[in-house]
């Protein structure tokens, strides 16, 4: 029997405010533990939470960004378990009525677009972290992250392959991000992924028995643990077995998923409304405020990118895939109008320099107006692209301008015929064999030539020029 | 009766709570009473009557986002039954 799977995601997001969901503790990362900690984030009795409007700024801004119809009046819902990450017994969170519902995103994938619906985003707040030690019967439990304000995001179970799923989180990740409302740390977690799959065969409406998988910190663990588990569940019922509803842990070591057994029991979190908390507004006035401050978005960009700038929808893709780097590519065509060449340079030389560096582009050492400067150089024979490339590496390193380098380093090309004539001339003279074999008809050879000459020049000669000269000279032997 | 004596172990068991047999007994009773107390609410004709968010006609109010000084680490820590001074100590979680 042929099986597809359904695949729906849970997706949590950290908002990028300064401070807590509901107290005014710092959201700052890496701070000493329970050094942001006041009497509303650690629970204490009596005190009382006061939601941050940012957090609800960027809430509203993301379910625009997703299409969403936005309930104007919505509530916030306590969430119950107990758990040592978790001061209150319970989760800030929004159960029967969310901000935003009913949403939908289009999801580019190789066989074409694919709209995935969003079922609801809502606003809670994350819980403290656990630290386990190793040879000691103790978990210390740091509260810093409890109370820092978190978009769920949850869709509609229309993914049928892992690919989809990863490219729903990819756009999901890069919408967030262009949005300036999460940074889209999967690693540090400020950006976390849950799924729901199950499986069914072809053509069948009714859902099987789904599982729960959590742990996948990279977009590749996403695809490979639901790849897992499709292939777990379709050997099970393919032996005539069934699938048990469960929480799955997937461990990237092995690539594949295990059963979480503390968290079966008590799936019963009786939400209930958070007597705290009166119902929360959306007046229309801040969704006018959001609307109007909504940037471009990745689809848009990428799109006007193919039209305006004329490039492949290869490049715009890449160009666009962070809002930096798409600022960084117009900037530059702003100065250098050949899209396709700033393309060429930004999606080579200068996205392998910005890999090795973790502040990527905010603190590239190459500014717009350099490397505009330096593909003005290479276009106009001031030196060649092979010189350009060094060039590039030193301005990356020191922060120069390339004209600067290039005159401290002696690198402006040769284009002088005579003085590339002598060159070859000499070069000629000291290879009689390769000449010979040249003239009896192997005349790959010219390669060798052209090497030989650049080599002397130290990469300075006009390549163009030095192919002219060697055929013209190597002719005038024929005879 | 309209729960049951496993119910009341349940509800217990989520909330943590060892009870005796007799304030299970006196709890079911209780529980019994507020959920007689739905079914007299359920009776009241609602057909017309828009839903409401809260029993209030306010909103939640909002602050900005700024910060303010936390507890100092020992004040954080003063309540805590163990601590190394720096973070809660809890028997160990093994998932």
């Amino acid at each position: 029997m042929e099986f597809e799977a359904v695949i729906g995601l849970e997706v949590h997001a950290q908002l990028l405010t300064n401070s807590k969901a509901f107290c005014s503790c710092t959201t700052k990362f890496g701070s000493a533990p329970n050094s942001n900690t006041c009497p509303i984030c650690l629970g204490m009795p009596g005190s009382l939470p006061v939601l941050n409007s940012k957090a609800l700024d960027y809430t509203v801004l993301m379910a625009l960004a997703c299409n969403c119809r936005i309930n104007e009046v919505s509530r916030f819902a306590r969430k119950n378990y107990y758990y040592p990450d978790l001061p209150k017994n319970y989760q800030i969170s929004q159960y029967e009525l969310p901000v935003a519902e009913h949403g939908w995103l289009d999801v580019d994938l190789v066989s074409g677009t694919k709209r995935i619906g969003i079922t609801r985003i809502h606003m809670e707040e994350d819980a403290g972290k656990l630290i386990h030690d190793e040879k000691k019967s103790v978990s210390y439990v740091d509260l810093n992250r409890t109370g820092v304000p978190l978009i769920e995001i949850v869709s509609e179970p229309d993914m049928r392959t892992a690919e989809e799923a990863a490219a729903y989180l990819r756009s999901l990740r890069s919408i967030l991000v262009y949005l300036g409302i999460c940074d889209g740390n999967m690693e540090e977690g400020s950006f976390r992924c849950d799924a729901n799959v199950s499986i069914r065969p072809r053509g069948r409406q009714a859902l099987g028995t789904k599982t729960e998988l959590k742990n996948m910190n990279s977009f590749k663990n996403v695809q490979k643990g639901l790849e897992y588990e499709i292939e777990r569940h379709t050997e099970i019922l393919t032996d005539g077995g069934t699938i048990v509803q469960e929480t799955r842990l997937f461990d990237p070591s092995s690539g594949s998923t295990v059963s979480m057994r503390s968290k079966e029991q008590a799936h019963d979190y009786r939400y209930f409304p958070d007597p705290d908390l009166l119902p929360l507004k959306v007046e229309p006035e801040l969704v006018e405020k959001m609307k109007k401050a909504m940037p471009e978005l990745p689809r848009a960009k990428r799109d006007r990118f193919i039209k305006d700038f004329g490039i492949p929808e290869y490049d715009a893709s890449v160009l666009t895939a962070e809002r930096p780097l798409a600022q960084f590519f117009e900037d530059t065509v702003a100065i250098f109008a050949n899209p396709k060449a700033v393309s060429n340079w930004i999606m080579t030389e200068f996205m392998r320099a910005a890999k090795g560096q973790d502040s990527g582009l905010i603190s590239s050492p190459v500014n717009p107006a350099n490397l505009a400067k330096l593909l003005g150089m290479i276009e106009d024979g001031t030196i060649s692209g092979k010189i350009g490339k060094t060039v590039f590496e030193e301005m990356w390193g020191t922060g120069k301008a390339p004209d600067d380098i290039v005159r401290e380093k002696g690198l402006v090309q040769v284009s002088d015929v005579s003085e590339l004539t002598k060159v070859i001339a000499k070069i000629l003279a000291d290879n009689p064999k390769e000449v010979s074999r040249y003239l009896a008809g192997k005349t790959q050879l010219l390669a060798f030539f052209v090497g030989q000459t650049m080599r002397a020049t130290r990469g300075k000669a006009n390549p163009q020029l030095v192919n002219e000269i060697l055929t013209v000279e190597l002719d005038k032997l024929k005879n | 009766m309209k729960i049951t004596l496993d119910q009341v172990d349940y509800v217990a068991a989520l909330g943590r709570l060892a009870l005796s047999r007799e304030e299970k007994m006196k709890f079911m009773g209780q529980l019994d009473d507020v959920l007689k107390y739905m079914d007299t609410l359920s009776a009241v004709p609602t057909d017309n009557v828009e839903p409401m968010a809260g029993p209030v006609e306010l909103f939640t109010p909002m602050r900005d986002d700024t910060v303010n000084p936390s507890l100092l680490i020992e004040e954080a820590l003063a309540n805590a039954p163990a601590s190394d001074g720096s973070s809660f100590l809890v028997p160990k979680i093994i998932e």
